[in-house]
C-alpha cells in the first residue's frame, strides 16, 4: 500500500492548468482543490462551486448599519433630549442622511470582511495550511485525494500529458506544519 | 481570462524581458527580503527626525494648550484645519485608483494601487491627528462619539456637519483599512512561504493562514468588487462632508454651493500629486521601472490634469457667483485674495493650480519624469495655499473691520506641519521595507494579456495591422524601461 496521501500537479501556466483540469475531469479522477497565486476565473465552474453569496451578507449588514444609526439619532435627538434649535424640526430628517451613508458603508464592510474570514477560516495566527509552498509564487497546483483514486501512475501521466511541469507524490497532507 | 490577448494598440503595463511569474515576485520582494540600500536609510533618518519634530511639536501643544499656536479671535481655524484638510485630500487619490479605476476595469490601477492605498491610509492618519490635536485638551474627542455620558446624556448634535465629519473620517479611514489589509493577505502569504525563521512566523500570523484555493480566491474577488463599489461613494462623501464643514456656515468665501464637488476635484487632484511624487522616487530607488511604467505615469498626469482643470473652472465659477450674487461681502472676500494683504497666498493658490497644471496638455511634459515630479510638488503646495486661502483669507477681515486681524503661525504650527510631513514618509517608508509596495497577485493577473513581451509575441505572429504596430512602437518611445532598439529592427 502507497504510502501517499495526494498528489499534486504543478503547472507553470494558468491555461495548461485549465487543461489539466479538463484532462482530470474526462477521465474521471475527482479533483480536491486548485491552489494558485492569483485568482483564475472559470475555475470555480469547473469545478462546480456555487456562486458566493457574501454578497446577500453585506446587504444586510448595510440594512442593520443604517437602521442603527438612524434609530440611534432618532431616540437622542428626538426621543431623549429634543432641542429647540431656532424653533425647527427636532426630527431633522436631511441631515441624518450623512450619518446614516456612512454606517451603512462601515456596517457593510466589516461584516462582510468578517463573514469573509470567519466561512473562509481566516484569523490572525491561523496554521497556513499550504500543500505547496511555491503555490503562493508561481505554480498552480492541481490537488488529488490520492485514497481511492489508483492507480497513481496513471493520474501522474494524465498531469504529464496536460502540461504539469512537476508531479508530486505527497506523504503529507499540508507541507507548512515543519 | 488569462489567456486573452488584448489589441496591439494599447500600451504594455508590463516591461521587460522574460518577465515570469516568479520574476514578478522576485521583482517585489527585493527591498521587503534583503537590507535596504542607502537612499532609503538617509530617507528614513530624515523622515524619522521630522516624525520626532511632531511628536515634540504636539507634546508642547498639549502641555501648553492651544495658546501656542498663532490663532486669535478672528483667526480661529488656521494651518490645523488646512493641514487637516490637506491631508484628507491628499489620501482621495488612494481610494480613486483602489475602488473606482477597479469599477472602470482600469488594469493599470494594478500596479500601482497598493503603495497608494497605504498613502491613503498615513494621509488620513496625518489628518486625524490634526482634528485630535486641534481640540487642544485632545480627550474631549470622546464627547464627538454618541455614547452616555454623566451630563443627561448629552448627546451628540446629528445635525452638525461637524459631527457628520467625525462619522465620514472615521469610516473612511477603517474601510480604507479593511480594504487595503484584505488586499495585502495573498501577498503576504506569498511572503510567508519564502521566508523562514522568525520571519516567517510573523508573516504566518499577518496572512491569517491565506492558501490561495479556488473558494478562497472566489470569495476574495466577491469582496474587493463589493468593498470597491461602497468605497466609491464613500470617498466621495468623505470630501463632500468636509467641504460642508465650511459651506453650510454663512461665512463669505466659505457659504458656496459648489464646495462639495470642488472639494472632490481638489482632494483627487492634490492625492495624485502626491502618488505621483511617491512613486516616481519609489520606482526608480526600488528599481521597479518594469511595473510602473511610463503609462502609467502619463495616465496619473492625465489625470491630474482632468482634476486640475475642474479645480479651475470651479474656481471661475466662484469668482462669477460672488459677482453675479451681488453681495459685497462675499464680493470683497474674492476681490481681498487678490488685492488684500494675503494676495501672494491667492497667486500660490491660482498659479499653481491652474496655471501650472495647464502644462500637462503636452506628452512632452506628461511623459517626462523630472518635469512631472517637480509639478507634482508644485500641485501639492498649490492646494495647500488652496486651504490656507479658503480658512485664513476668508477669516481675516470679517463682517467688523475693527475685529479684521492677520494671522502669523508660530514655531510650534509650523512643527506640527513639517513634523506631520516627517510622520508620513516615516510611515511610508517603514511600509516599502516590510510589505510588498505592489500587489503582485494582480500585477501577475494581466501578464499574459498587456505585457511588453505578449505583444512581443503578437507581433512577431504577425498578421496585425502594420499601421496599428507602428502607432504601438511610436507610443513605446517614450518608455524609459523598454529598449527601443529592439523595435527598430522589425
Amino acid at each position: 500500500m502507497s504510502t501517499t496521501k495526494y498528489i499534486l500537479g504543478l503547472f507553470a501556466d494558468p491555461d495548461e492548468l485549465m487543461h489539466g483540469i479538463d484532462t482530470l475531469q474526462k477521465n474521471s479522477v475527482p479533483i480536491y482543490d486548485v491552489y494558485t497565486p492569483m485568482p483564475i476565473h472559470g475555475i470555480e465552474r469547473k469545478l462546480g462551486i456555487k456562486d458566493s453569496r457574501l454578497g446577500y451578507a453585506a446587504f444586510m449588514f448595510g440594512c442593520l448599519g443604517g437602521t442603527t444609526i438612524f434609530s440611534m439619532a432618532y431616540f437622542m435627538l428626538v426621543q431623549d433630549w429634543p432641542m429647540n434649535i431656532g424653533g425647527k424640526p427636532a426630527f431633522a430628517v436631511p441631515d441624518f442622511v450623512p450619518i446614516t451613508f456612512e454606517w451603512t458603508v462601515l456596517f457593510t464592510a466589516f461584516g462582510m470582511v468578517l463573514t469573509f474570514f470567519y466561512a473562509t477560516h481566516l484569523f490572525p495566527g491561523r496554521t497556513p495550511r499550504v500543500m505547496d509552498l511555491r503555490a503562493t509564487d508561481d505554480r498552480f497546483v492541481i490537488a488529488i485525494d490520492a485514497k481511492g483514486n489508483i492507480p497513481h501512475e496513471d493520474i501522474t501521466n494524465l498531469l504529464k500529458e496536460a502540461g504539469a511541469v512537476e508531479v508530486k507524490h505527497n506523504d503529507r497532507k499540508y507541507v507548512s506544519y515543519e | 481570462m488569462a489567456s486573452h490577448s488584448e489589441s496591439i494598440i494599447r500600451e504594455p503595463l508590463i516591461t521587460g524581458e522574460n518577465i515570469t511569474y516568479a520574476q514578478i515576485t522576485n521583482d517585489v520582494l527585493r527591498p521587503v527580503e534583503n537590507m535596504p540600500g542607502k537612499a532609503w536609510w538617509i530617507g528614513f533618518t530624515v523622515a524619522s527626525l521630522g516624525a520626532c519634530l511632531w511628536v515634540f511639536a504636539i507634546s508642547y501643544t498639549f502641555w501648553n494648550g492651544l495658546g501656542a499656536w498663532g490663532l486669535n479671535k478672528t483667526v480661529g481655524w488656521a494651518w490645523d484645519i488646512t493641514g487637516f484638510v490637506w491631508w484628507v485630500g491628499i489620501g482621495h487619490a488612494g481610494t480613486l485608483i483602489s475602488a473606482i479605476l477597479l469599477l472602470f476595469r482600469q488594469n493599470w490601477r494594478n500596479s500601482i494601487n497598493r503603495s497608494a492605498e497605504a498613502m491613503t491610509i498615513f494621509a488620513v492618519i496625518c489628518a486625524a491627528t490634526y482634528i485630535l490635536a486641534h481640540m487642544g485638551r485632545p480627550w474631549m474627542a470622546l464627547f464627538s462619539l454618541p455614547i452616555p455620558n454623566q451630563y443627561g446624556s448629552l448627546w451628540v448634535n446629528f445635525n452638525s456637519p461637524l459631527i457628520w465629519d467625525v462619522f465620514a473620517i472615521s469610516t473612511y479611514f477603517s474601510v480604507s483599512l479593511v480594504f487595503w489589509y484584505t488586499g495585502l493577505l495573498p501577498d503576504l502569504a506569498t511572503i510567508r512561504d519564502r521566508a523562514t525563521g522568525i520571519r516567517q512566523k510573523i508573516y504566518s500570523v499577518l496572512s491569517f493562514g491565506w492558501t490561495g484555493s479556488v473558494k478562497t480566491w472566489q470569495r476574495f474577488e466577491t469582496v474587493c468588487l463589493i468593498l470597491a463599489g461602497i468605497s466609491t461613494p464613500l470617498v466621495l462623501s468623505v470630501h463632500t462632508i468636509v467641504s460642508m464643514d465650511f459651506a453650510t456656515s454663512l461665512e463669505p468665501g466659505w457659504h458656496t454651493t459648489i464646495f462639495p464637488p470642488y472639494f472632490v476635484a481638489g482632494a483627487i487632484f492634490s492625492g495624485f500629486a502626491m502618488v505621483q511624487t511617491l512613486l516616481l522616487v519609489t520606482r526608480k530607488v526600488l528599481g521597479l521601472e518594469n511595473y510602473i511604467t511610463m503609462f502609467h505615469i502619463e495616465a496619473m498626469n492625465k489625470i491630474i490634469l482632468l482634476t486640475g482643470s475642474i479645480v479651475g473652472v470651479a474656481y471661475l465659477t466662484e469668482f462669477f457667483i460672488a459677482y453675479y450674487s451681488a453681495g459685497e461681502y462675499e464680493q470683497y472676500t474674492f476681490l481681498n485674495r487678490f488685492i488684500g494683504p494675503y494676495w501672494w497666498a491667492g497667486c500660490m493658490m491660482y498659479g499653481c493650480n491652474v496655471l501650472m497644471t495647464q502644462l500637462m496638455w503636452f506628452k512632452k511634459i506628461r511623459t517626462n519624469i523630472p518635469i512631472s515630479w517637480v509639478l507634482s510638488i508644485v500641485v501639492n503646495i498649490g492646494m495647500w495655499f488652496e486651504r490656507f486661502v479658503i480658512i485664513v483669507v476668508s477669516l481675516h477681515r470679517d463682517f467688523v473691520p475693527s475685529s479684521w486681524a492677520m494671522f502669523y503661525p508660530t514655531w510650534v504650527d509650523v512643527s506640527v506641519f513639517i513634523g506631520s510631513i516627517g510622520l508620513f514618509f516615516t510611515m511610508f517608508l517603514l511600509f516599502i521595507r516590510v510589505l510588498p509596495s505592489i500587489a503582485m497577485a494582480e500585477v501577475k493577473l494581466i501578464l499574459k494579456s498587456s505585457s511588453e513581451q505578449a505583444k512581443k509575441k503578437l507581433i512577431a505572429h504577425g498578421g496585425l495591422d502594420s499601421e496599428q504596430v507602428d502607432f504601438y512602437k511610436d507610443a513605446l518611445t517614450s518608455f524609459d524601461s523598454v529598449n527601443i532598439k529592439d523595435y527598430k529592427k522589425a
